[in-house]
């Protein structure tokens, strides 16, 4: 396996603000890497470390083996997809795209041969001469990934390039994303706040929270598997359960997470359990979420479509399999 | 406040007009916008379309009439001798050199005022925002006399500038300068290169600020994407900073070249005594008398101009706007 980006104890400060505080990161060449965090995490500034925008305060970055401090973007075979997509408003599309090209040196009919086949790549052929103006969001982001990939990066870097889309749109583009990703066999790396999106398209995901890594991982270890509080509640709002409780139900004095979908409901009357109240409903479409209240311990459950819910206020009864209450490394 | 003072609103879903004439006018002009716009154009619209561009026709107009070489009285028929005698050779000279001047004070505060422009624009925040408008402010705001004179005593032979450079041991430099055809003189203050100093110090803010504000709309990031690209920080100026900042370049050259073409106060007290536009048509309007040449000379910047602009347009430097 060969490493595409590591971080040897990285550390970005802005004055006071650790924006990323001793990161140790290894990318794996041709994976599909997201790296999640709510904003003001750090997850950006790792981007921007790794595409040359910004400096190391300490520590060191390689990039496929070869050191990168000091060394800036325009000399880094890495390539970015902006947020707001930064495309060249006083050049058309077909220009923008073969832009990496043209300041390389590549002859006009070259570059612009190419740049109409990234255009195709991205599905948006014949679109050349349209100014970046005339375009949709999601045309935008199209040029934008066009832009990147004609340049052949040994890594692609993508900031939250879904954000401004419609869900519809961002379903889609995902999808693309990652059979893209799969066909050219470059390195991605993704940021993102919508673990939804993290989950679904990574190979393994970095969790970030206040400029450190909390946890790297395969999508269902992250998921299955946090291994602290804030993983767990980030990363698809599980129940996060006081070691007092998981004492009483696993018998262990430690810090635990339960899936909201695997908890069960029945009545109150039935069996033995952790008895609750319901307080409140939130009808999702295909799921229905319950809110209940389990001796002053809020918790959640998701439904399936077409269950029967019990009314609000009324006392049910949970259960769920001990294999299902994860226990987190965080000390208790 | 309670949640029961926020959910009990005893105001009407309608409310009743302010009453009075006010509250009549306030209504009116909301169901009749354009009433309103109308009403705010009509007295630029006025003073442009009559006050201004008008006196400027009846002005050119003047231009196709003649003066009586004996009489010096006007001849008030349609003619275009005038524009003939605007022809002659030392007339010409004197657009020359002044179209000369204004394209080089122009291309010299282009290159001034970017990197001031730009660090305004990419850097400068809070205090040092204030400070670079104030800076370039500053010199607007005391009389143009006082400081055309201020640079007369910094060129004159005795001046700061001559001490300044005799104390650098660089004197040999001035003289050598000095002794050039053309841009040379007796000392800088009755040279070209005085009159050019003096006309770039004087423009320079009208270049300086509408660059910046076009550098001000060109989003940080469309620098970082060219970098990405893989374009040097020379490539990024010429591929993607000066073409977003050439409409306020042209701006700004608007200014400065159409302000040098008609200045005729600066090369009066600091130069040679050789005439710019301004100067003649000062002098043929005054002590000649002969306010059709005068004005047949006014034409001479705003044809050039036009040309000027027009040319820019082919270029493309509206393009990004």
């Amino acid at each position: 396996m060969t490493s595409a980006v590591s971080f040897k104890q990285v550390s970005r400060h802005f004055g006071s603000v650790r924006a990323v505080d001793a990161v140790d990161l290894d990318i794996v060449a041709g994976e599909f890497f997201a790296m999640l965090g709510p904003s003001g995490s750090g997850k950006t500034t790792c981007l921007r470390l790794i595409a040359g925008f910004e400096q190391p305060t300490a520590g060191s970055i390689s990039i496929f083996g070869e050191r990168a401090e000091g060394v800036p973007p325009y000399r880094r075979n890495v390539n970015t997809v902006f947020q707001d997509y930064a495309l060249f408003p006083h050049l058309n599309v077909l220009d923008n795209v073969a832009y990496g090209l043209m300041v390389k040196g590549v002859g006009k009919a070259e570059r612009l041969k190419a740049a109409e086949e990234a255009l195709s790549l991205v599905r948006l052929p014949g679109y050349g001469a349209r100014r970046p103006g005339q375009l949709s969001g999601g045309q935008r982001q199209r040029v934008a990934l066009a832009r990147a990939l004609v340049n052949q990066p040994k890594v692609l870097l993508l900031d939250e390039p879904l954000g401004a889309l419609d869900l519809k749109l961002r379903e889609n583009m995902q999808e693309e994303l990652k059979s893209l990703q799969k066909v050219l066999g470059i390195t991605f790396v993704f940021v993102t706040h919508d673990q939804g999106e993290a989950l679904s398209m990574a190979d393994r995901v970095a969790v970030f929270n206040d400029g450190k890594i909390m946890q790297v991982g395969t999508p269902e270890d992250i998921y299955q598997r946090p291994n602290t509080r804030f993983v767990a509640d980030f990363v698809g709002s599980s129940n996060v359960l006081p070691p007092d409780f998981v004492q009483r139900y696993a018998g262990q004095h430690r810090w635990g997470s339960l899936r909201p979908e695997s908890i069960r409901i029945s009545s109150a009357a039935s069996g033995n359990g952790v008895a609750a109240r319901l307080v409140g409903t939130n009808y999702l479409g295909a799921t229905t979420r319950l809110a209940l209240d389990a001796d002053g311990l809020r918790l959640h459950a998701v439904l399936p479509a077409g269950m029967a819910l019990p009314a609000e206020g009324e006392a049910v009864m949970l259960t769920f399999n001990r294999d299902s209450l994860h226990l987190m490394d965080e000390p208790a | 406040m309670t949640v029961a003072a926020l959910s009990s609103n005893p105001t009407p879903a309608i409310l009743p007009g302010s009453g009075g004439m006010r509250g009549a006018l306030s209504d009116l002009f909301w169901r009749r916008p354009k009433l309103l716009l109308l009403l705010m154009l009509a007295p630029p619209v006025l003073w442009l379309g009559i006050v201004y561009i008008g006196s400027l026709f009846a002005l050119l107009l003047q231009s196709f009439f003649s003066i009586d070489e004996f009489s010096g009285l006007i001849n008030r028929e349609f003619t275009l001798k005038t524009y003939g005698d605007l022809l002659q050779a030392a007339n010409l000279d004197i657009i020359l050199r002044t179209v000369t001047m204004a394209a080089l004070v122009t291309l010299a505060s282009a290159i001034i005022a970017f990197p001031i422009a730009y660090y305004a624009a990419r850097y400068a925040r809070g205090r040092w925002k204030a400070l670079f408008y104030l800076g370039v402010m500053l010199p607007l705001w005391s009389s143009y006399l006082v400081k055309i004179y201020a640079w007369k005593l910094i060129l004159a032979k005795e001046g700061i500038l001559t001490w300044l450079l005799a104390k650098l041991n660089l004197l040999w430099l001035l003289d050598a300068w000095l002794a050039l055809p053309i841009v040379g003189g007796n000392s800088l203050s009755v040279s070209f290169t005085g009159t050019f100093i003096v006309f770039v110090y004087v423009w320079l803010p009208f270049m300086i600020l509408p660059v910046q504000a076009a550098l001000e709309r060109v989003p940080g990031n469309l620098v970082e994407a060219s970098s990405d690209l893989g374009a040097s920080p020379g490539q990024t100026f010429r591929n993607v900073l000066f073409p977003l900042a050439l409409p306020g370049i042209v701006a700004g050259s608007i200014f400065t070249f159409s302000l040098t073409l008609g200045d005729y106060i600066i090369p009066q007290i600091i130069g040679t005594s050789r005439l710019f536009i301004g100067q003649a048509v000062y002098s043929q309007q005054g002590t000649a008398g002969n306010i059709p040449l005068a004005a047949a000379f006014t034409v001479v910047p705003i044809v050039i101009m036009g040309f000027y602009l027009w040319g820019a347009k082919r270029m493309g430097a509206f393009d990004a706007l």
